[in-house]
């Protein structure tokens, strides 16, 4: 990534676009221990959360876990601060996205593997995952 | 009757001798208000004889000035150009009284909040204050020399609730020497405090310390207990209160049962026991437990055969006593008090607001108080620790804190305030009686106030107790064990816990039929739904309401200690109110002319205080001044200037408004 944005404009830029605010969390962890992915989301939602409050914000960006988030939205539905990780992750994805990087290339796509994925799954699976 | 009357001519023919005192308050008013040139403009304002300043005129020196210029000058008004008159009215109309003057002929003029502090520009600051000063002195040229007067004080206290807050404000009061009437909704008294099996930090047994005061309190000879009780209707005010009291039918004439229990064991209509959390079951002629006292059973008529559909006798049948009165009725009692404590306590939050962890959907899944009755002698399973389904005792227990606490969004915002400590203590006993068991408490916080707290919390892990710092998300079950869904923040990871039993340490709100009665009694509520204290740091015990006091957690979350410590000082309250023969309000209340009354009632309509009705028989209103606020609110609602507000006529105001626009 080779935006040259400092670190609290970009944590600015993602509470604006999931519409949260990140001190809110008082980091009960209720949002990974209802997480369905949160044995292997990494990080997990509260530590991801944890992350941005200490502006290490590159380190969440470029991790797996946000691109494993299912918007399931348990996480927001019962966080008891009113905080919605779901929407953050989305923030995070969006930003990578609009810098052009793909999560999934379509290049790497084997044609083989494809008969096996109904059409609907690939149209979303380039809209999340592909920039 | 107010001895004080409307001034009907005009002060000024004659002229009033004003004095006007300008305050510096250090460098508060002095900073921004040129003082020199303020004391020169109110020199010249009409009716002013004398002007001057001082540094802190609420200090002796100030006070001094203030009372020898009265003297010299031969001053009629005094107006105080200073702070706030809620820091300082009072102080200065003492001063005037030691001169000789009136107290209500002192004004104050706040050109310090209203003022300086408020203004940036000095020259706008020193105009702005000229203007409060000019029309300050205007009004109190219309001010009347009023005298209070006094209510007497019946010397007796109502206390609603008589849980360890009633019990300990009752004794507080009756060994000062005043009659108490202490009311209780439930047949028995001890409330929360007799359902719980041990207290912390010191592990001393509930009813160990609980009874000594219950006996106490029953041997009393000031305090007359009434139980299954419950306050209907209150009237009138402060020093001279008319209560209404409903004592229940309880079916059982208490004189004559001699609590031998034979009509609980012949009983058989069974419903679930609320003191028991639901894990056991009680009868329709029941007493709250086994050691409950007064230990005279009362007949719940929703649960009895025999009051539901005219089957059955048993209890009648085998009492010896003959105690049994199966045409019971309610009966109204009406009291005078002077001064009422509300002691109703909490209760848990709903089961359905946190049915998300699992209680009432979930086998054994219950709370902290179902836990203390587990560990109880007379609970449901005779204190063994075994889990409600089957009866076994569990191996994996895991205590979940903040149930509905901490979260606006699932349950109330605040803190519970007890729960870190009583699950601390409910999972050491559990390891004290279960070693080779598992504890764990999911925690956010562990907050341990107050003597001994932090060190029993060590205890507590040193005993084995594992704690596991993460909000707990989901509870279910699968096949024979209940699993928890919960997370380590400090490892920064989801865990999955799997237990035997789950111990949910739910949010504590306020009593249900405490709030009822403060609505009823225009009692404040707080944002956080307990009753609210006249001032959170300063006035902790006392409502906005004279002569209504508040005492445990009725009035915010606390433990027993706390609870004790502010019964003793409601109680002090109101050994103050009695140590006064005569109780003396302010007399800027509101005045009836009757001569200009129609009796519109738009005043009656318009007062908060229900001070001011229309009498039936005189065709007027009538103001009772003892419950008058002076808030002056009737007076503007009046359409025909019937209506005055004292020291606050409209003739001031107008006088007033003319020196500002001039």
């Amino acid at each position: 990534m080779s935006t040259p944005v400092d670190d609290g404009a970009l944590i600015r830029q993602i509470e604006q676009l999931s519409d949260q605010t990140i001190t809110d969390c008082y980091q009960c962890g209720g949002c990974t221990a209802g997480c369905p992915v949160g044995e292997i989301m990494e990080p997990p939602p509260s530590r991801a959360i944890r992350l941005l409050q200490l502006g290490r914000v590159h380190e969440l960006l470029d991790s797996q876990g946000i691109w494993l988030c299912a918007s399931c939205m348990v996480c927001g539905n019962r966080c008891p601060r009113g905080v919605d990780y779901a929407k953050i992750a989305e923030a995070c994805r969006a930003i990578k996205l609009r810098a052009k990087y793909s999560r999934v290339d379509p290049d790497t796509i084997v044609i083989d593997e494809t008969e096996e994925i109904p059409q609907q799954a690939f149209v979303a699976g380039f809209r999340k995952f592909a920039g | 009757m107010s001895s004080a009357t409307e001034p009907k001519t005009d002060q000024r023919s004659g002229g009033p001798r004003v004095g006007v005192f300008v305050c510096h308050c250090g460098i508060n008013i002095a900073g921004t208000v040129n003082i020199p040139e303020l004391v020169k403009r109110a020199g010249n304002v009409p009716g002013v004889v004398a002007a001057a300043d001082y540094q802190y005129c609420c200090s002796d020196p100030g006070q001094n000035l203030i009372r020898e210029t009265i003297a010299k000058e031969r001053l009629d008004r005094v107006v105080v150009a200073c702070c706030s008159p809620t820091l300082h009215e009072k102080t200065f109309r003492k001063t005037c009284a030691a001169a000789g003057l009136n107290p209500f002929l002192c004004e104050i003029a706040n050109i310090r909040e209203q003022c300086a502090w408020v203004t940036k520009d000095k020259d706008e600051a020193t105009d702005k204050a000229s203007d409060i000063v000019a029309l300050t002195v205007a009004r109190a040229t219309y001010d009347a020399p009023l005298v209070a007067t006094g209510v007497p004080v019946k010397k007796r206290a109502l206390v609603v609730g008589a849980g360890i807050a009633g019990i300990q404000v009752s004794l507080d009061i009756a060994n000062a020497g005043y009659e108490v009437l202490l009311v209780e909704k439930e047949p028995s008294v001890g409330g929360h405090m007799s359902q719980i099996f041990a207290t912390f930090p010191s592990l001393e047994l509930g009813r160990s310390i609980l009874v000594p005061k219950m006996m106490e309190m029953l041997a009393s000879p000031g305090i007359r207990l009434m139980t299954y009780s419950e306050v209907e209707k209150v009237s009138g005010h402060i020093g001279d209160f008319k209560v209404r009291i409903r004592r229940k039918a309880r079916y059982v004439d208490p004189e004559a049962c001699t609590g031998c229990g034979l009509c609980v064991t012949a009983c058989p209509a069974t419903t679930k026991s609320e003191f028991d959390r639901n894990l056991a079951e009680r009868k329709a002629i029941y007493l709250l437990d086994p050691q409950a006292l007064p230990g005279k059973p009362v007949i719940d008529p929703e649960t009895c055969f025999r009051m539901r559909r005219g089957e059955c006798g048993a209890c009648a049948e085998i009492c010896p006593e003959n105690a049994v009165k199966y045409d019971d009725e309610d009966e109204l009692l009406e009291e005078t008090v002077g001064a009422i404590v509300l002691a109703t306590g909490y209760q848990l939050i709903d089961q359905e607001q946190i049915a998300l962890y699992g209680i009432g959907r979930v086998q054994d899944v219950i709370d902290g108080m179902g836990f203390e009755r587990l560990l109880s002698a007379t609970g449901p399973t005779s204190g063994e620790i075994r889990r409600p389904s089957d009866g076994k005792v569990p191996k994996k227990v895991v205590f979940v804190q903040c149930v509905g606490s901490r979260d606006q969004f699932h349950g109330v915002p605040y803190c519970s305030k007890i729960c870190c400590m009583y699950t601390a203590k409910n999972a050491l006993i559990y390891k004290q009686r279960v070693p080779e068991g598992e504890a764990t408490v999911c925690y956010i916080d562990v907050r341990t106030p107050g003597k001994g707290a932090e060190e029993f919390y060590r205890a507590a892990t040193e005993s084995g107790v594992k704690y596991v710092r993460g909000k707990v998300s989901k509870v279910f079950r699968t096949a024979d064990k209940i699993v928890v869904w919960s997370a380590d923040t400090l490892a920064g990871e989801k865990v999955e816990l799997e237990a035997d039993m789950v111990v949910l340490a739910s949010a504590l709100v306020p009593s249900r039929s405490g709030v009822d009665l403060a609505r009823q009694l225009k009692i404040q509520i707080g944002a956080s739904g307990f009753l609210a204290e006249a001032h959170p740091k300063l006035r902790p015990v006392e409502t906005l309401t004279g002569g209504f006091y508040l005492a445990g957690t009725c009035q915010g979350p606390k433990d027993i200690l706390e609870t004790v410590v502010q019964s003793s000082a409601a109680a002090a309250k109101v050994l103050a109110l009695f140590g006064q023969d005569k109780l003396y309000g302010e007399p800027t209340v509101a005045l009836v002319d009757a001569e200009v009354c129609v009796g519109c009632g738009n005043c009656e309509k318009t007062c908060a205080y229900e001070a001011v009705k229309v009498d039936p028989v005189l065709r007027v209103a009538v103001v009772t001044e003892a419950l008058c606020a002076g808030c002056g609110a009737c007076a503007v609602s009046c359409p025909s200037g019937a209506v005055s507000h004292l020291n606050f006529s409209k003739r001031g105001y107008c006088a007033a408004i003319e020196e500002v626009v001039k």
